[in-house]
């Protein structure tokens, strides 16, 4: 079977995410003062095991991110027809789970469907009873309301999570370092007209903000449906407006922090000699300031990012996060919580976003614990 | 203090400002009347008289800042800026789609919200800081890690499950209370307890880790030295001295949330059917009612700026040193 | 009869993986109305020893070994409730800080009633009434009852924090280094009210500290720590008289004095061991200058020399004779240094006239200007090539203000300031930026004047780019150059910052101040955050470079045993003004005006700052 690899914004960000990252270690791979904190965070165990399990996450991620969709069978000599679903390496992996679809909920490992139907039988009579399912004991987590395997979904949300995490924090970063720096070293006006842009922005309840912004690119997007060849594209778009919203939205904290910490650095003394240079202020922001507060941007993203996680369920379900259709946790979570009032209750949908959201919230917020502690010395044992 | 209330005041101004131009450029500029009125007809009725009549209905049918069809001042008056936006600034939200008026909504709404929150933040603040106060008391102990790791496991856990959960257990499976819903007067206890605990359990693992660290940055400094080497007990030295000196930073946090407990909370309020601002907002979200959703806007930057001057005023309270001119 | 006996005390912490023994067999005794010095350099576990008398060690620390014994009871078998009692009562404790050892929430009664609630019962009226006892006793009046510490200056908050360590009536108080952080009027009186106080009510006391002056004035017993041990324990006279340890020999041979002008400073080599090292021998060998073979292999014992002398060192076992030797081996090798008059030119490398530095005062609901800080009041002075004007005065006198508008880091509000017969003021951009290859500083703080996240040879070429002085292909062996000069291995180009001590980082400093060859080097305080034996490294190198290249010298301190060692002229500021100026040797002999006089008499041990007859 021939297929196309089909690129969507997302992937793009992350490739160039990925790309960044690697080329910005490959050029610190020498420098000592980089390299001690993360051979620290890596000898501790704790370090160690939550980086492994992040790790999985990322390239269960990463996966997802290669997008393709196949050619669908055709005359020879026609023109290549593709079919209108996008699918990924992840998919392709997981195609026994994808294709294994039942009609409806079924409970982990069960072998009949969850609600009775009317079955005939055999001998022609009908009666009322549990169908067995098509692929008995092979659901792990069960099945969805439409039959859709557990597993397969909670594994196809954790793209989902760590774009809006990382993809999120990929665009506040710019925002945040600028500002933030430039208002703690320039001080008066600047301060000033910086200040009041994050006092207005923080005025604003933060959800209100985000569902306000989200609505508005929601009319957008109906409107101009026409631009869109595929759903997931669709999806991508709204997934990628929703990372800016809460970029632009969520600069705010990390900017405040910067601007604290750049009217210490300003006035410390190694700044005061390259000013006696004569040094350029541009110079002085790049080679002085911004390397003494990496250590605070890093730390910072790495506990915003588990938040981030979290956000996207809660704004999932208020009707402002991601595309309905597309898969996440907090569409998992939003399907399944009104199947809690069924006798006997559907409970594993639940379980499963529960147990993979956990896991990977829980690891993010001890490798952030582990990180801050290795970064900033000061911080150690205080949480 | 006079002084610096009349400062804040006139500082409140340009920022209230910027939320409107904001919020205006957001659901006038970027989105056009028109989108809104095709949005709310729905596909099938689209037709250009129904979106004029709609946008007179609505009283969308004027220019942005300028009506070139008017006279005189109401040239700069008769405008959508005017009559959307700026008059946000004497409290006139004006009527939401279904024709109610938004100000009378919020006037009733208010005190459910009220009802859930106020308490929610009042135990809340206490319990988290007495867990916090007994964590470091037992610091360095198994006590303190598992508290901490108890603290961070519980912040792991998304608040839709609090939620989800709560209800499952406390009302469908022991019948402690009912699941959803509320009702004024004396019987509102009933349908209050849940959310309540619900949001209390949700926040725990946050903030006592938050404060707990406070704390303990508190215990290293030289003054807490100088306490323990005076004879004070370590009961003595946490009470008064860590504790009054970590008031700076807990206020910081704490007092400008208290404005915003009348908007309530959007989660709790909306799986809890409780008939407050917060699911009036999410209701509103839902039903791309902008009309509400720039007045909740526009309220909760008010009450936000309100908070800002509150936690000031707080710190003269807390720290001898804040002095306000 | 002793009132405190410390035996073998052995402090240990857990950091991370490694275990550190800062404090490794420590013992001492204090008497009844004694005073007895804790004398060391920083990190030789002088006030770990503390505040492990008091059970206040920080977290991760213990006892190891070792008793304390306050009156015959042991103070380590008191339970924490007991040992509640004994801290602030009958033994407390007062500590560097003044700035941050008061809670800054709580009023200066309430802290005191605090105290005298817990040991004396007292409460209500007659706590207040003890409380005002309290405080006149330290020379504070009943208006400062109420009074936060914020509202008070350093010296007061150091009063009121001894006034709360009284309230116990306390049979022994320690003071940690209780003086350093202030100036050195309100030092010289702290240290009087402190010495007064132990004579009024028979308390011992158990000073700490770096400084061989203070412990002159005021000790009666001294031991002289070094990493983790006491090596030498002896009466005050006896220790001055004739030092047995060659560490304390090294302590007195650094010291910066008047009547060393023009010598080069004995310089102690190498640097304290640190709190995880692992000895075989004596702790000092590897920088003692009488080493022999016995040190490396044997750890000496606590030798009693002469009665009540004692030292931990082989030389003072048997031999006497071998021990003074020693002493007077490396006294030679001051002698012969050059100390020939200096040769001042004519032409002025800096010439600063009236200048004037004011700070607005900005109040009210517009921010108006309601007043002016004048920091920098009309002064005027100037430095010739090759000299050394020492610019003395209190904190908040406005010689840091001063240093930083010549340097036009900030912006004068009046007056001139030329350098090589240029005015600044009226030079921008371009100009400007060339101009200040002419003038460099040094700064105090060692740690925060380098730039933690850069390499030394980065740090260093920093100057050179900026003003684009050499030809980039130049500039690697212009660094080595430099490292050269002062004194570094070429091998630190590559290194960063934090692998250098204190001193070696005030060399890179130095280093790159001349790396766009200045004519004029302002020294903020360079040696203040230094020990002594560092301080004198540097003093030595400052000396030879300005030999070599010529350079004046604007020397900023409070510090008037350097002033007297190395300054030709001096300028006294206070409050924005210099209020006498004059060279050296005649200022500091016959000051002309009560302030000069003022400073000249707070001085410690101030024989050190006349010439020996």
């Amino acid at each position: 079977m021939t297929i196309k690899p089909v690129l969507l914004w997302s992937d793009a960000l992350i490739l160039l995410l990925l790309a960044t990252v690697a080329v910005l270690v490959w050029l610190a791979r020498k420098n000592d003062t980089f390299r001690a904190p993360w051979r620290q965070i890596m000898r501790s165990r704790m370090g160690a095991v939550t980086a492994l399990i992040l790790s999985v996450y990322v390239g269960i991620g990463l996966l997802d991110s290669l997008h393709y969709v196949e050619r669908l069978p055709g005359e020879p000599g026609q023109a290549a027809q593709y079919s209108g679903e996008v699918l990924s390496a992840l998919d392709a992996l997981l195609t026994p789970l994808r294709v294994k679809v039942e009609k409806t909920y079924s409970a982990p490992l069960a072998t009949h469907l969850y609600a009775k139907e009317t079955i005939t039988g055999p001998d022609g009579v009908e009666y009322r009873d549990f169908p067995p399912l098509k692929y008995p004991g092979t659901h792990l987590f069960g099945t969805d309301k439409v039959g859709q395997d557990v597993l397969y979904l909670s594994l196809k949300s954790i793209r989902t999570g760590l774009l809006i995490g990382s993809l999120t924090t990929l665009i506040m970063l710019p925002f945040a370092l600028t500002l933030g720096i430039a208002a703690g070293y320039f001080g008066g006006r600047i301060d000033d007209a910086i200040q009041y842009l994050y006092t207005t922005l923080n005025s604003i309840p933060g959800v209100l903000l985000i569902a306000a912004a989200v609505l508005v690119v929601q009319v957008q997007i109906e409107t101009h449906a026409d631009l869109f060849e595929t759903a997931a594209a669709r999806s991508d778009v709204r997934l990628l407006a929703l990372c800016a919203i809460l970029g632009v939205t969520g600069w705010t904290g990390l900017a405040r922090l910067l601007r604290a910490e750049a009217l210490k650095l300003r006035e410390l003394e190694f700044v005061q000699a390259a000013r006696a240079f004569g040094v350029t202020d541009a110079r002085i922001l790049l080679r002085h300031l911004l390397p003494n507060v990496m250590h605070l941007v890093l730390i910072t993203v790495v506990i915003d990012f588990s938040g981030l996680v979290l956000a996207e369920a809660v704004l999932s379900y208020v009707g402002v996060g991601v595309d309905p259709g597309m898969i996440s946790f907090g569409n998992m979570i939003n399907g399944a919580r009104l199947e809690l009032a069924r006798e006997p209750v559907v409970w594993w949908q639940l379980a499963a976003a529960f147990v993979f959201m956990f896991v990977l919230v829980l690891a993010a917020n001890l490798f952030a614990d582990q990180v801050r502690d290795a970064l900033d010395p000061k911080s150690r044992g205080r949480a | 203090m006079l002084n610096y209330l009349l400062r804040r005041v006139l500082y409140a101004i340009p920022i209230l400002l910027g939320v409107n131009l904001l919020t205006f450029a957001l659901f006038f500029m970027v989105n056009t009347p028109d989108d809104m009125a095709r949005i709310h007809l729905g596909a099938k009725h689209v037709t250009a008289d129904a979106i004029t009549r709609w946008k007179s209905e609505h009283g969308y049918d004027k220019p942005l800042f300028f009506n070139a069809e008017a006279t005189g001042v109401e040239k700069a008056t008769d405008t959508l800026f005017v009559e959307k936006s700026l008059k946000l600034f004497v409290l006139d939200f004006g009527a939401a789609d279904d024709g109610r008026d938004i100000a009378r909504e919020i006037g009733q709404r208010m005190w459910p919200s009220l009802a859930i929150a106020l308490p929610t933040f009042i135990v809340g603040l206490l319990a988290y800081l007495s867990f916090a106060l007994l964590l470091v008391f037992f610091r360095g102990t198994a006590l303190d890690t598992g508290g901490v790791i108890l603290c961070v496991a519980l912040m792991s856990i998304s608040g839709l499950f609090y939620v989800i959960g709560g209800q499952y257990l406390m009302g469908k499976l022991w019948h402690w209370f009912p699941i959803s819903g509320y009702q004024p007067g004396l019987d509102a206890w009933k349908f209050m307890v849940m959310p309540v605990l619900v949001s209390l359990i949700g926040g725990i693992g946050d903030s006592s880790r938050f404060y707990r660290a406070l704390f303990i940055e508190e215990i290293g400094k030289d003054y807490v030295r100088t306490a323990r080497a005076k004879g004070l007990s370590d009961l003595r030295v946490l009470f008064k001295h860590v504790l009054g000196n970590a008031m700076i930073p807990i206020l910081t946090g704490v007092v400008v949330v208290i404005p915003r407990l009348f908007m309530g909370s959007l989660i709790i309020e909306s799986f809890f059917g409780i008939p407050g601002l917060g699911s009036y907002t999410i209701d509103a979200i839902q039903a791309q009612d902008f009309a509400i959703v720039r007045s909740m806007v526009f309220l909760g930057s008010l009450l936000y700026i309100i908070g800002l001057v509150l936690t000031d005023i707080s710190y003269t309270w807390a720290d001898p040193r804040v002095r306000l001119e | 009869m002793s009132k405190l006996v410390v035996a073998n005390l052995r402090v240990e912490i857990q950091a991370g993986a490694r275990l550190l023994k800062p404090v490794d067999g420590v013992s001492f005794e204090i008497g009844t109305n004694e005073c007895v010095a804790l004398l060391g350099e920083s990190g030789c576990g002088k006030s770990l020893t503390a505040l492990a008398l008091m059970r206040l060690l920080p977290d991760g620390g213990r006892v190891a070994a070792g008793s304390v014994h306050l009156a015959d009871e042991n103070l380590f078998a008191f339970t924490e409730a007991q040992m509640g009692e004994v801290r602030g009562g009958r033994l407390a404790m007062i500590f560097q800080e003044p700035q941050s050892s008061l809670n800054p929430v709580m009023t200066v009664a309430e802290q005191i009633d605090e105290a005298l609630a817990a040991h004396r019962g007292l409460s209500g009226l007659a706590a207040a009434e003890e409380a005002v006892r309290l405080l006149e006793a330290v020379g504070l009046g009943r208006e400062k009852l109420d009074a936060y510490p914020f509202q008070l200056s350093g010296g007061q908050r150091q009063r009121a924090l001894i006034a709360m360590m009284l309230a116990g009536d306390p049979e022994v108080l320690i003071a940690d280094e209780p003086t350093t952080a202030l100036d050195v009027t309100v030092q010289a009186k702290i240290l009087k009210l402190l010495k007064e106080l132990r004579q009024q009510r028979g308390m011992g006391l158990l000073l700490i500290t770096h400084d061989l002056d203070v412990v002159s004035d005021m000790a009666d017993r001294v031991a002289v720590m070094y990493a983790g041990q006491i090596v030498e324990w002896a009466s005050r006279a006896a220790l001055y008289s004739t030092p047995l340890h060659p560490y304390t020999q090294k302590l007195f041979a650094v010291l910066p004095r008047l009547d060393r002008r023009g010598e080069r400073l004995d310089s102690l080599p190498g640097r304290v061991p640190g709190p995880d090292s692992v000895f075989i021998g004596c702790r000092f060998a590897d920088r003692c200058p009488a080493v022999f073979e016995r040190c490396r292999v044997e750890t000496p014992a606590f030798h009693e020399a002469t009665a009540g002398h004692w030292s931990r060192c082989h030389l003072a076992e048997a031999d006497q004779t071998l021990s003074s030797t020693v002493r007077n081996a490396h006294r030679i090798t001051q002698i012969g240094a050059d100390g020939a008059p200096y040769a001042v030119s004519l032409s002025p490398v800096l010439e600063v006239r009236d200048l004037a530095v004011h700070f607005p005062i900005r109040k009210g609901l517009l921010k108006r200007t309601v007043g002016h800080v004048k920091a920098v009041d009309g002064v005027s002075f100037q430095v010739a090539a090759g000299e050394t004007l020492a610019l003395v005065g209190e904190s908040g006198c406005g010689k840091t203000t001063l240093a930083r508008a010549i340097l036009r880091l900030i912006e004068p509000t009046a007056g001139q300031v030329s350098l090589l017969g240029e005015p600044l003021a009226n030079l921008r951009g371009e100009a400007l930026r060339r101009k200040r290859a002419e003038m460099q500083i040094v700064f105090q703080d060692p740690f925060s004047s380098l730039n933690p996240r850069m390499k030394v040879g980065e740090i260093l070429a920093e100057g050179m780019a900026a003003l684009s002085l050499l030809p980039v292909s130049a500039r690697p062996a212009r660094i080595l150059d430099l490292l050269n000069q002062v004194g570094l291995p070429e091998d630190a180009v590559g290194r960063y910052p934090h692998e250098f001590s204190g001193g070696q980082r005030q060399r890179i400093a130095i280093a790159r101040a001349l790396a766009v060859e200045p004519k004029l080097l302002i020294l903020d305080e360079p040696t203040s955050a230094l020990d002594v034996s560092v301080q004198a490294q540097i003093l030595n190198l400052l000396a030879d470079l300005q030999k070599k290249h010529g350079l004046a010298y604007l020397f900023i301190t409070h510090n008037l045993s350097v002033v007297s060692y190395l300054a030709h002229r001096v300028a006294v500021m206070r409050g924005g003004k210099i209020v006498e100026s004059g060279m050296a040797e005649t200022l500091l002999t016959r000051p002309q005006t009560p302030y000069t006089q003022l400073l000249l008499d707070s001085a410690p041990g101030k024989k050190a700052l006349l010439p020996v007859e």
